[in-house]
């Protein structure tokens, strides 16, 4: 009995739907693609032994996505959306890149410079601008949002088109390559043969999850999603609410960006962090989140997020072309969007309550 | 008998919705060139007999008579073409474009294929000018007031959509005296051509100013209808309410021993609380151990003013005292921690959280003051709402539940517990029995009382008279945005009537 009830529960739990929909697409791949769960350990000439496969790619190049995903849920929870999450992504490279590179200024960037793998900034201080950056466009929308009373979607969608502008600037105009190799480790280093950016989006997660669940914070936002006019009447200030979790969601995209941009080794405004708002937006709904806002989860986002990683690695495992990456994720989208409707649901339902019942007259 | 001298009649209409009854057994006539005008307090079926005369909403029993013709009016547009135009408080029209396109949308005058922009201005200014108003019509609607737009909607109504009903949903509520004096005249002028108009409003003063008769609607039954100059203005309030006035004179009324007050102290002072176009300067004080009991009817301010001590609106006018100290920065967190509690009129909208459990709903103004970092732990919420649950009586089977799931009357109670929580010195509550069955209602009432004797100050807003008297010690009446009059206890309801209806 007490099994059951278990498993009921964990059927009732956000995190139910994005499982089954990852273990799915495992299993779709362990039929395809036998190779696909393949792990070796390498030895690699700077960050030693660790080990490598598609899985621990997923999560590896996953990280930024599930980052953003973790701030995104807390927006929508209150009832919006953060659309320029993306273009937060390129502030935050494009910072942490200008502040590496010497040639800061009007100065004549010569292959010499480039190449010193040096930099003027200590690292400390490149990565408390790049969060600095990303939480100040966070206050931004947030300030938008709460103060100036714009619809989220037409706030944040100002920042979104001229975020990257503002990435643009600051890197001049030029796509800007990092050399720098104490920089590369958050998007390429390892601990104990695992990536870095794994343990980072973990950090991050638990401090989420404890600033958010072990304080007030979480219940205001949920209850600010649910019915913002009543919340006001209780007496919690609901602007400030919403005002941390745009912020908030700023930040989790600076460190988004810090990984990207170490990954790729370089800022580019134009394609930092492309799309990541929108795939972000999907993995919180995958999560289960309301886009209307009210109850949420931050684990069952990130898991979202780890299964849309997964499946656009197997769409390039089974050799789509890039370009049309694109088309097989709206694929999911629809999927996504018909097993998440009330009818489906009703349906599940039905036949998980027989099946139930079922096993209630065996006994 | 055929009564050619109506527009309209309405037989024995009746409307459910699930769990509802909004209209029963309604019969409505209009005549020809008549203002008539329907009125009742919310709830009564004003809103849903509209609806069903404009096609919203299908009738499940009763027929409508158009012109001495059966109809069915299948959906509002239907209803536009039958010839009846409904103008509502919000303009419907696009402030963007010119007048005379909105008043010609859909019907402009063509040539060579296209609008002809020349005739079609001709003809919109000749139509407005039949109301004898003076606009440009070529002019965006925006640059005008909302008293034109409206004038513009109704001539619309009346030129393209050649209206014989007109239906004014609450037209005056956003106009001064002078733009609603314009409205005036023209729905005269419109009388004498014949027009039949229907008036919905809650001023008193309005129908008293315009009408020929009055239908009066109260839970979704008819009371009656009346020749405007032969109901006096006590008896339509009564019927409103729901009182006979004989029956009111009858009632001997039971005074009420005047305890042993304690020192009377002045918890809460309003001088001259206002909020211009919302409530109109208010004195006010509210002492501890002491139920003030508000009446008034709907629109009357009553809202307002309790929104004004609150914090929810900040005032534009004089000042609001707290013990003994000036308030500058009105917000419900402010309230909150000044002890001043605020039970809202809207349930729904503006108390429960819906999606919530009743423990996060209990706790959640308490924990609006601890702040966001002091998290109530989750023992200690529990033992809170366990507490409440208990002490009111909150029928459910676990703290667990939404409080979606719960009736009217446990919503309303876990919206006491979550102030009560908080301990208040202060507790306003707007309506608290609207919409729960009766037993409900005595625990409410019994419980504002108690918490009263034991030393807090209640403020109890009701449209119910009887029950205001029940619990009230001293009882402020508001009529139109005005505090009018101030009573103790041992008034009777015939006294508070005329004050509410401008008598006294």
């Amino acid at each position: 009995m007490k099994q059951i009830s278990l498993l009921s529960r964990f059927r009732e739990s956000r995190l139910f739907w994005p499982i089954v929909a990852w273990v799915l697409i495992l299993i779709f791949n362990a039929i395809v693609e036998p190779g696909f769960f393949k792990l070796g350990i390498i030895e690699d000439p700077i960050y030693g032994k660790h080990l490598y496969g598609n899985l621990v790619d997923i999560f590896n190049n996953g990280a930024p996505l599930m980052l953003v995903s973790i701030g995104m849920t807390l927006v929508i929870a209150t009832g919006g959306v953060d659309l320029s999450v993306g273009a937060v992504i390129a502030i935050s490279a494009a910072m942490g890149a200008v502040l590496i590179n010497p040639a800061l200024g009007n100065q004549l960037i010569t292959n010499d410079i480039l190449t010193r793998n040096a930099t003027n900034t200590p690292l400390l201080i490149i990565i408390l601008a790049d969060l600095a950056a990303g939480t100040l466009c966070g206050l931004w929308n947030g300030l938008l949002v709460s103060r100036a009373r714009i619809q989220p979607m037409v706030a944040t969608l100002i920042l979104m088109v001229a975020g990257r502008g503002i990435a643009q600037l600051i890197t001049n105009g030029q796509i800007m390559t990092i050399y720098y190799t104490p920089y590369f480790w958050f998007g390429n280093g390892y601990i104990l043969g695992l990536p870095v950016s794994i343990y980072i989006v973990a950090v991050v997660l638990l401090l989420a999850w404890v600033l958010v669940r072990k304080t007030a914070i979480g219940l205001f936002i949920e209850s600010v999603g649910i019915n913002a006019k009543s919340t006001f009447y209780s007496g919690i200030n609901e602007k400030n609410v919403k005002l941390f979790a745009y912020a908030f969601c700023g930040f989790c995209g600076a460190i988004a960006g810090l990984i990207l941009s170490s990954y790729v080794h370089s800022a580019d405004g134009n394609n930092n962090g492309l799309n990541y708002e929108l795939d972000a937006i999907l993995a919180v709904v995958m999560g289960g989140t309301l886009m209307t806002g009210g109850r949420f989860s931050m684990f069952a986002s990130v898991i979202g997020a780890v299964v849309i990683w997964t499946f656009t690695v197997t769409v390039y495992s089974l050799g789509v072309p890039a370009n049309a990456l694109l088309a097989a994720k709206a694929v999911l989208i629809l999927l996504v969007i018909l097993l998440y409707s009330d009818y489906s649901r009703r349906l599940m339902n039905q036949l998980f309550e027989r099946r139930g019942s079922q096993h209630g007259t065996a006994n | 008998m055929i009564n050619t001298k109506n527009v309209v009649n309405m037989l024995g209409i009746a409307k459910s919705f699930p769990g509802v009854v909004a209209l029963e057994d309604v019969n409505f006539s209009l005549r020809r060139g008549e203002i008539h005008a329907l009125v009742g307090e919310n709830g009564a079926g004003k809103s849903t007999l509209i609806k069903v005369l404009t096609g919203v909403e299908q009738p499940d029993k009763g027929a409508i008579e158009l012109d001495n013709k059966f109809v069915q009016v299948r959906s509002p547009q239907h209803s536009q073409e039958l010839g009846i135009s409904t103008v509502y408080q919000e303009v419907n029209l696009c402030t963007n474009i010119s007048i005379a396109e909105n008043i010609m949308l859909g019907h402009e005058p063509h040539r060579f294929g296209s609008i002809h922009w020349r005739k079609m201005n001709e003809m919109a200014q000749e139509a407005i000018n039949r109301l004898s108003i003076n606009v440009d019509v070529t002019q965006p609607l925006g640059n005008y007031s909302v008293a034109i737009q409206q004038m513009v909607a109704i001539t619309r109504a009346l030129e393209v959509l050649s209206a014989k009903v007109l239906i004014l949903d609450e037209p005056t509520s956003s106009l001064d005296i002078h733009e609603t004096n314009l409205l005036f005249d023209v729905m005269r002028k419109l009388k004498s051509e014949g027009i039949g108009i229907i008036f919905i409003t809650h001023f008193l003063d309005q129908v008293y100013q315009i009408v020929d008769r009055i239908t009066v609607l109260r839970n979704g039954k008819l009371v009656g209808t009346y020749d405007a100059s032969s109901l006096p203005r006590v008896e339509l309030v009564a019927k409103m309410l729901g009182r006979s006035l004989t029956e009111l004179d009858a009632i001997s009324k039971v005074k009420f021993q005047e305890e042993e007050k304690k020192d009377k102290q002045h918890l809460v002072e309003a001088k001259g609380l206002g909020l211009t176009g919302s409530l109109e300067p208010v004195d006010l004080e509210l002492n501890a151990n002491e139920v003030l009991g508000i009446a008034g009817l709907l629109g009357s301010g009553r809202t307002e003013m309790a929104g004004l001590i609150f914090g929810i609106d900040s005032p534009d006018n004089g000042s609001l005292i707290v013990n003994g100290e000036k308030v500058n920065k009105f917000s419900p967190l402010e309230s909150l921690k000044r002890g001043i509690a605020l039970s809202p009129e809207d349930r729904k909208a503006e108390g429960v959280v819906g999606d919530l459990t009743i423990r996060e709903n209990i706790i959640l103004a308490l924990q609006a003051r601890y702040g966001w970092f002091k998290f109530l732990s989750t023992p200690k919420q529990n033992e809170i709402a366990d507490n409440y649950i208990r002490l009111l009586g909150i029928v459910t089977p676990s703290a667990e539940q939404l409080v979606k799931n719960l009736s009217g009357g446990n919503q309303q109670k876990v919206i006491l517990a979550r102030w009560l929580a908080t301990d208040p010195k202060v507790l306003i509550l707007d309506e608290p029995t609207r919409g729960i069955d009766v037993g409900a209602k005595a625990e409410i009432q019994k419980l504002v009382m108690q918490l009263a004797e034991e030393g807090k100050s209640c403020v109890f807003i009701s449209s119910e008279l009887e029950e205001v008297l029940r619990v009230s010690d001293r009882v402020a009446v508001l009529r139109d945005r005005k505090k009018v009059a101030e009573y103790a206890s041992d008034v009777d309801d015939k006294t508070l009537i005329q004050t509410m209806a401008g008598e006294l």
